[in-house]
């Protein structure tokens, strides 16, 4: 290693206590009938029954969300009065696309390294088994109207005014707003931009399945708690995990751009509902709790590039910046944990590690950062196969990379991940000393 | 012919090469000399010994044609190759050759599958239709249609015989009749294209090399299907499309579209310009009287349209267009990064909106808030229309708003590159805004003025460095007219005129670069006809018939029309100063009809009224009763010898021209292209006639001479030929255009 630690004098050291989720079913089974801060609630007490937290230590809650409930739009606050925490406890929500529960974690490294806090809450939750569903501008126009007339002759002039095509909802996509473009659709073009065969995107979801299972099946998942869900059964694993076989996956036909495309149901991450949750502290305030920190939260990075043609391309652009940062190498790093939103993404930005023309012509280096090598990479599976409910998925990458470095002796980690928007995000963990 | 034989066979192919990639053939095109592909003679012949060799092989199971050039697939046939043609005969010839090339393509033993990226037009087009599938890239470069008409030409090449088939009968008449660019989406939606590809972005190449490339593996995997059957070309027919054709299966119903459609054609040329006719002509017969009556039509009318004179002046304007779009001055010493406009109007939003739209930073300052409001809405509004046209997403909109700044005061002028002045028409106030501007600009700063009739130099008498004061004349409305006059004055440097057509260029305009002078070249030929428009209507002409005679004439706008949009004022106020300036050859109509005109408030459209009536929506647009009566009070006698509507038409465009030649004479035009230029695309002058220059060649100056003569005898010194025009009459080889 080319450092012994990251830990910097006159800088306060943040530990992540521990993390938590619930199992991230696919969209529409389970979870069905819940509602976001349901979940949310569900993974906050898991973190509280994990770790035995008093409900009055924690000082502050941060929580991320994309698609947002209307009626819990700060969905922290309804989850964690729900769950239990002191009502003396405040907590808000942010939003970040895919990238909303590491904004979340950050936010909360930076209260405590700012010494406003010493413990924190973090997570995200994504329930896309329900989505807000609008009436049309025309219609919400009307409506409005509607309250505001007075006479009875104006409402019925008013409500006249309705032609069926005002009836037409207006659905959410998970498409850029400056683009129009949905996600899949550019992972298709990116895919095709670093010439990613549909060979190499099944093969690398066949591999997150794979890895995914063996995870599973071998209880390295610790991160995820049971959850009783009312009216239903206890859930305790993630349920989109199905390895395939190759055969399998290429009879699929392309699902964004048709008939020639490459990116397909089965090398895409699913829609997810899912929550997570974590507990993090400066490391003096947990030891004086009397916790053993998992790991330390170190350097970490923000990016952002041109939403249409490199919308997925985060991970590139933030890995060698925080590398950078903290003064590290990718050698150096043990663990990957990146966010699996394609796997044509994964492997565009993989080539677009490896390539120095690339780093040369589009992110100001002279070299290349390199690729991570394939055995320390998402080697417990990944959001194409756990499933990616968008705001709960960096909690578990930070969860997962604590846990990996525990099981397999390593000392630095790194987290990275795409966002919608064209943003991205990266963070170095450091092992905390068994 | 022989000469092509040689061509391809004594040396290594340049311009067409093909590898075979597993079975498929995939044949490339570029033409080594030049920033796009044409269909040249030796692009032809490449081509053809190409596709002998495929079809003589038979690995080959299937083909792919693509284009290396990441802007163009092909442009068109090589207009020089045309216009080298002597007769009729010739160009025939020529047509059939590509007939027949096209025909074995049609009918060719393998499929070929043409991968367009870029412009893939005329000819292109016309290759790409006889191929068996298509697949175009969604790209913004990529247009399809058939420009030729455009050309006084129509698409010889078997084009007339297969659109019609392909996209139908009233969208082939529409792409051919108007020459239109269509857009991929709408391309597939035609019937045009089977498949779209995406653009890519970044990837381990540049995005133009990766996208062909790119283009190219989809249309090799499309080109096996083909050739496996997997893919099928026919496209099921919707129930929309099956009643379409049963209805164009009914003769009643085409001979009434004909019909329709020609006499469309008729009121919009005004039966100036052959060529649409033709077509029409070249469709009917196809679909009528079958393929080879078809296609023997179109060939034949190909060669009568390019020996007309309609052609050579729209070809001449094309390549006239080509040399204004560029900058011949060199490449300016700094670039304009920040750009002020000054007044908020009309014209100074509409420069504002051009200079935003291509990523300038753009200040737009006014005296007053109303102004800088109407201006800002004016700007807003012209963007916002594009988003209604899908030419511009609400998004990009948004980011090119972004780069106007609207204010009241001199804030960040020290950083501005250039100010462009487009205040009120009055000398002291434009020496006031001089001395304002040079008070807070940085020294390299342009000053560039847009007046449309005062001397550049007398506005730069205020100058302290009048090295960068230049005239940039705009045309209304800036963001649809496409000309651009520059003015310089004799003490502007290079390195400013440099810089204004630079900036003219990236605001997409067509430019020319003309002397200083009393409304230097383009206001100058327009007054005196303006002034004639007058006299007639002072004799007694209504504007309905001066329209209709000026329109009868080729002009898109009738001269009564121009005068409203012009803006009564604006024209009384140019008479008066021209007037003063050149004397009695500005004479004939009294300036005072516009100044009475102006005081009853009639200023043209703008305030509502002016020769007509504005507002109501009704389609009659009717004549001002109010102009009338001043008219009538302004009445004069026509003198019945020169007062046929021939003799109104040519003094109008008689005193047009020769002030056009008397702006050669005097050097303050550099060139009779540049003039040409200037007259059709700023003033509206007859495109057929290809501009007064073209106009005095094939017209003849000795009969335009005498013309005048008979004129001069009737009204005086108005109508007195200038001398370079009388040399031109004494000896019928001297011609403007060679």
């Amino acid at each position: 290693k080319s450092k012994k630690t990251l830990a910097k004098p006159g800088v306060k050291n943040i530990v992540l206590v521990d993390g938590v989720r619930t199992p991230f079913l696919q969209s529409g089974t389970i979870y069905a009938d819940l509602m976001p801060h349901d979940l949310a609630r569900a993974a906050l007490q898991g973190l509280l029954n994990r770790t035995g937290l008093p409900k009055d230590a924690v000082d502050y809650i941060v929580y991320g969300t994309v698609i947002q409930e209307v009626k819990t739009s700060n969905v922290a606050r309804e989850a964690a009065l729900g769950a239990g925490f002191s009502d003396k406890t405040p907590a808000h929500t942010v939003t970040m696309a895919c990238i909303s529960s590491n904004q979340a974690m950050t936010t909360a490294v930076g209260l405590i390294a700012a010494g406003q806090c010493d413990a924190v809450v973090a997570g995200g939750v994504e329930f896309m088994s329900d989505v807000p569903i609008r009436h049309s501008r025309r219609m919400r126009k009307t409506m409005l109207s509607l309250n505001k007339a007075k006479t009875l002759g104006a409402r019925l002039s008013l409500l006249g005014s309705i032609r069926l095509a005002h009836l037409a909802p207006e659905l959410p996509a998970v498409a850029e707003f400056s683009t129009a473009e949905t996600m899949g659709h550019s992972a298709d073009r990116l895919a095709a931009a670093f010439g990613v065969s549909r060979l190499e995107q099944d093969e690398f979801a066949l591999r997150s399945h794979t890895l995914a299972k063996k995870a599973q099946d071998s209880g390295l998942l610790s991160d995820v708690i049971s959850f009783k869900v009312p009216g239903k059964d206890i859930v305790s694993k993630d349920n989109g995990i199905r390895p395939s076989t190759m055969e399998q996956m290429a009879k699929l036909k392309p699902a964004f751009i048709k008939p020639h495309g490459t990116v397909t149901a089965a090398n895409s991450s699913f829609l997810t509902d899912g929550a997570s949750a974590v507990l993090i502290m400066s490391e003096e305030k947990a030891l004086a709790m009397g916790y053993k920190p998992k790991a330390y939260l170190r350097d970490f990075v923000y990016v952002s590039q041109d939403p249409k043609d490199q919308l997925l391309l985060g991970p590139t652009y933030a890995t060698p910046k925080v590398l950078e940062k903290s003064g590290l190498t990718l050698n150096d790093i043990d663990v990957f944990e990146f966010h699996e939103a394609f796997a044509g993404q994964i492997m565009a930005n993989l080539k677009a590690m490896e390539s120095d023309w690339f780093a040369q012509t589009y992110m100001g280096r002279k070299t290349k950062v390199g690729a991570p090598p394939m055995e320390k990479f998402n080697s417990w599976g990944g959001s194409l196969s756990l499933g990616h409910p968008f705001a709960a998925t960096g909690c578990r990458l930070v969860t997962t990379v604590a846990h990996r470095l525990q099981k397999e002796g390593g000392q630095y980690g790194l987290v990275a991940a795409c966002a919608a928007g064209g943003q991205g995000h990266a963070m170095v963990i450091e092992a905390y000393p068994q | 012919g022989g000469s092509l034989l040689c061509l391809s066979l004594s040396a290594a192919r340049t311009h067409v090469s093909y590898e075979v990639k597993d079975n498929v053939a995939v044949v490339r095109i570029n033409d080594p000399t030049s920033k796009v592909n044409t269909l040249s003679r030796h692009m032809q012949a490449e081509m053809v010994e190409v596709m002998n060799e495929i079809w003589g092989n038979a690995a080959v199971k299937s083909a792919v044609l693509i284009s290396r050039k990441p802007g163009c697939f092909i442009a068109g046939a090589d207009i020089n190759m045309i216009q080298a043609c002597k007769t009729a005969e010739e160009v025939t010839s020529l047509s059939q050759e590509g007939q027949k090339i096209f025909d074995q393509v049609e009918k060719s033993p393998i499929p070929i599958v043409a991968a367009i990226n870029g412009s893939c037009l005329g000819g292109g087009l016309e290759f790409a239709i006889a191929c068996q599938y298509r697949i175009a890239t969604k790209s913004k470069k990529t247009i399809l249609g058939t420009p030729e008409v455009m050309l006084g030409l129509l698409p010889g090449a078997g084009g007339t015989q297969r659109l019609p088939k392909m996209v139908g009968l009233p969208a082939a008449f529409d792409m051919m009749l108007t020459g239109k660019n269509i857009r991929p989406d709408k391309a597939k939606k035609m019937g045009l294209v089977h498949q779209l590809v995406d653009p890519l972005g970044p990837g381990l190449k540049s995005p133009e090399e990766r996208t062909i490339e790119y283009l190219e593996e989809v249309a090799v995997d499309f080109a096996k299907g083909l050739a496996g059957r997997k893919v099928t070309v026919e496209k099921k027919k919707g129930l929309v499309q099956k009643i379409q054709d049963f209805v164009m299966g009914l003769p009643p119903v085409r001979k009434q579209i004909y019909k329709t459609v020609h006499s469309k054609v008729m009121k919009q040329s005004k039966g100036l310009y052959p060529a649409p006719l033709k077509i029409i002509e070249c469709i009917q017969t196809g679909i009528e009287k079958g393929n080879a009556a078809g296609y023997l039509t179109e060939s034949q009318n190909f060669g009568k349209l390019a020996m007309t004179s309609e052609s050579r002046a729209l070809i001449g304007l094309y390549h006239g267009q080509v040399t204004c779009k560029k900058n011949h001055f060199g490449k300016p010493e700094r670039d304009v990064k920040k750009l002020a406009v000054l007044g908020a109007g009309l014209m100074g939003a509409g420069i504002a909106q051009v200079t935003i739209d291509k990523g300038v930073a753009t200040i737009l300052k006014d005296t007053t808030e109303e102004g800088l409001a109407r201006g800002h809405q004016q700007v807003y509004k012209g963007l916002n229309d594009k988003t209604k046209k899908k030419s511009l997403t609400t998004f990009e909109r948004d980011g090119i708003m972004s780069l106007l700044s609207g204010q009241l005061d001199y804030r960040d002028f020290e950083n501005a590159d250039m100010v462009i002045e487009a205040v009120f028409e009055d000398l002291s106030i434009k020496h006031k805004v001089v001395k304002e501007v040079e008070a807070v600009i940085p020294p390299h700063c342009i000053f560039a003025t847009n007046t449309s009739a005062l001397p550049i130099k007398d506005i730069a008498a205020a100058s302290k460095r009048p090295e960068k004061v230049i005239g940039m004349h705009y045309f209304s409305p800036v963001d649809k007219m496409q000309l651009l006059e520059i003015i310089t004055t004799n003490k502007t440097s290079k390195d400013t005129t440099a810089s204004a057509v630079a900036v003219g260029l990236k605001q997409g305009k067509v430019i020319i670069v003309v002397g200083d002078g009393p409304g230097f070249y383009t206001t100058r030929c327009l007054a005196p006809m303006l002034a004639e428009a007058v006299r007639a209507l002072q004799e007694g002409v209504g504007p309905k018939k001066l329209d209709s005679l000026t329109t009868g004439f080729g002009f898109p706008v009738g001269a009564a029309t121009l005068a409203d949009e012009v803006g009564i004022d604006v024209a009384a106020h140019v008479a008066e100063d021209l007037g003063k300036a050149f004397g009695t050859r500005f004479g004939g109509g009294n300036v005072e009809v516009l100044k009475m005109m102006v005081q009853k408030g009639f200023k043209g459209r703008k305030s509502g009224k002016g020769c007509y009536v504005y507002g109501a929506k009704s389609k009659e647009k009717k004549v001002n009763s109010g102009a009338e009566d001043i008219l009538k009070s302004f009445k004069l006698t026509a003198p019945p010898a020169v007062s046929a509507d021939e003799d109104i038409q040519y003094r109008l465009v008689s005193r047009f021209v020769n002030e056009a030649v008397l702006c050669l004479q005097e050097g303050i035009l550099p060139d009779p292209v540049q003039g040409d230029i200037g007259a059709v695309f700023g003033l509206g002058f007859p495109p057929c006639l290809g501009g007064p220059f073209r106009f005095v060649d094939s017209h003849g100056a000795d009969k335009l001479v005498q013309k005048m003569k008979r004129f001069e005898e009737a009204y005086g010194n108005q109508f007195t030929p200038c001398q370079l025009l009388l040399d031109h009459a004494k000896d019928s080889s001297k011609r403007f255009h060679k």
